[in-house]
């Protein structure tokens, strides 16, 4: 409670924040809620293929006639959805691995810290374009022989693979904030007391990480968003039925020809995308200049 | 020093072992079919066609057939573009895909350091301002974004720029500007942040005392320091290129190693997709070792001032 508290403070200290986070609001009850009252689904098929925004159609439609209103907030919907459960997954992992690195320290650390650095220096998302085209076959009969058929497998690997791309920072930071915290005194003193290793680190550490994991959520989801909608762009994110914001990019680019302009298939996905992405680092950067220690000076 | 490169690049020998061994057995293990994915092919030509590959027999075999051609600096044939081999297409296409990305490294730093300094020389004013809320934007739009409104504006509307191709120098001044607007956007940032940290310094307000011009002090003596973070930030930065020329290829049909990577990885193309990989992984690890050699020089004339 104390971190929310302390993240709405934060905030209300700059009006640019609060119109960012109002704006997020807005967006997510949009994806959410707002798709429903479009008057289209978002795999409605018409003749009405390729129309400027109208007062039928606000934002046009697409070569097969789907409102692009309705697609754009669906597009929003699996943006958004990756995004969240993949930063979750960098989240675990990262916040895991920085504790485990700075709590136990000497050799394990500089080990921890060295596999950190040598992930940092490979090309990390041509490597998930490897897994993710790679795995999806075998992943779909997993989920086949489980019963969950209606998890398409390719969903599931972008969001595992780009979570355990994206904690590399998280863990760094935590890590280094673990090695200060763990030789404070109120840290110490239960050490000498015979705490277990695992309550210091969960009642000790944790609540004190919390802000600067905050901090490092916020700028995470963006991060997650972009190579996700990346990958939707070059063909190998989320498949076919499905549409995220970077499937939506990639076919107004396929469009693109010197006789007509259909910018309306380019501006309003596009142009929702990079707000959102705006909004996130502008809150995450508030957030981090606010909270984080080694930048507060 | 020594000791140092020497460590980094013998560790870079098992790494970039691993990453080849994943590539190749992923894709090999995956249920498609490297020569075709629409048609059935019969039996037997199917035969014939893994046996000209090396694509016969156990998993291991395959595996230990294609290292031994590696280690040979043989990357095999690809499959996908056939009777081509993967070291020809890598030849004939990474000069293009590095011309592209380090015109656009060239840019970002250009305009990042230039806006950068820019902005801290007016902290908190209103120039400084609009420009780092500029910057955000520009981390913020996805290339795939800003290079089809660029390339609707500069090549449609006003016709004063090709929208596609290679080759001509103009045909790079649009993709290369896109590719670069996300790392020169965080590289302004970087800068002024860091130049404001050492505006504040002493060795600054010692300069100024002894009578140098601002330019002299900006330049000469800050400038200098506050390169760090900017050559810490040259791995990532390259990585994100290397990325993002993935999207620059593809939109603007430039003939880089881009387009042959997805396509390959795309049709489980073994040996072109393993051969990327590789030289990708090379080409950063290596990056990455220059960059930490820089920044040792240049952090060791700062500990000696």
């Amino acid at each position: 409670m104390k971190t929310l508290d302390l993240f709405f403070r934060v905030v209300k200290q700059d009006w640019l924040l609060i119109v960012c986070a109002l704006f997020l609001i807005i967006v997510v009850m949009l994806a959410l809620v707002g798709i429903r009252y479009t008057g289209y689904t978002y795999d409605q098929i018409s003749d009405a293929s390729l129309l400027p925004p109208s007062r039928t159609h606000w934002f046009g439609t697409d070569v097969n006639g789907h409102d692009l209103l309705t697609r754009t907030l669906y597009g929003a919907q699996i943006s958004l959805f990756v995004a969240a459960t993949g930063t979750i997954v960098s989240l675990s992992v990262g916040v895991t691995y920085g504790m485990i690195s700075g709590y136990v320290g000497g050799r394990v650390d500089n080990l921890m810290m060295r596999v950190v650095e040598i992930i940092y220096s490979l090309p990390t998302l041509v490597l998930v374009i490897v897994l993710v085209t790679s795995l999806d076959g075998p992943v779909a009969s997993l989920l086949k022989g489980a019963g969950l058929t209606q998890f398409p497998p390719r969903l599931v690997l972008i969001v595992i693979f780009l979570g355990l791309t994206e904690w590399l920072t998280m863990a760094r930071i935590i890590r280094g904030q673990v090695l200060v915290l763990k030789e404070q005194a109120f840290v110490q003193a239960s050490f000498a007391l015979g705490q277990s290793h695992l309550r210091i680190l969960w009642q000790h550490l944790f609540p004190n990480l919390l802000g600067i994991i905050v901090v490092y959520l916020t700028l995470t989801i963006p991060a997650i968003m972009l190579d996700e909608s990346f990958m939707s762009f070059l063909g190998v994110g989320v498949p076919a039925p499905l549409a995220s914001w970077g499937t939506l990019v990639s076919d107004a680019a396929s469009l693109i020809n010197p006789i007509r302009l259909y910018w309306w298939m380019l501006i309003f996905p596009g142009g929702f995308m990079t707000l959102t992405l705006l909004a996130l680092n502008f809150l995450g950067d508030g957030l981090r200049d606010a909270l984080d220690p080694r930048v507060r000076k | 020093m020594t000791a140092l490169i020497l460590r980094r690049l013998l560790q870079a020998i098992p790494v970039l072992f691993i990453v080849v061994t994943l590539t190749f057995l992923l894709v090999r293990s995956a249920p498609g079919n490297p020569f075709s994915t629409e048609k059935k092919i019969p039996v037997e030509i199917m035969e014939q066609l893994e046996k000209r590959y090396d694509l016969h027999g156990t998993m291991g075999h395959q595996y230990l057939q294609y290292m031994t051609k590696v280690t040979h600096g043989n990357l095999g044939i690809s499959t996908q573009y056939r009777n081509r081999t993967v070291n020809e297409i890598i030849a004939q296409t990474l000069p293009v895909s590095m011309t592209l990305g380090s015109m656009a490294y060239f840019l970002a730093l250009l305009f990042g350091i230039t806006c950068g300094g820019w902005a801290a020389i007016r902290h908190n004013q209103a120039g400084d301002r609009v420009l780092m809320l500029i910057a955000l934007l520009g981390i913020s739009i996805p290339t795939f974004v800003s290079a089809p409104v660029m390339v609707m504006i500069f090549a449609l509307k006003l016709n004063i720029l090709p929208t596609y191709g290679w080759g001509s120098p103009d045909q790079i001044i649009l993709p290369a500007i896109c590719l670069s607007i996300p790392f020169a956007a965080t590289i302004a940032r970087l800068t002024r942040g860091s130049l404001l940290e050492v505006l504040k310094l002493d060795f600054v307000r010692t300069a100024r005392a002894k009578g140098l011009s601002e330019d002299a002090v900006l330049f000469r003596h800050a400038l200098k320091v506050a390169i760090l973070p900017i050559i810490g930030y040259s791995g990532p930065a390259a990585a994100g290129i290397l990325t993002g020329s993935i999207v620059i290829e593809t939109l603007f049909g430039i003939p880089g190693i881009g387009p042959f990577f997805v396509n390959s990885a795309l049709n489980f193309d073994p040996f072109m997709t393993s051969g990327v990989v590789l030289v990708y992984s090379s080409f950063l690890i290596l990056f990455n070792l220059l960059a930490d050699i820089l920044y040792f020089i240049v952090d060791r004339r700062v500990k000696l001032e």
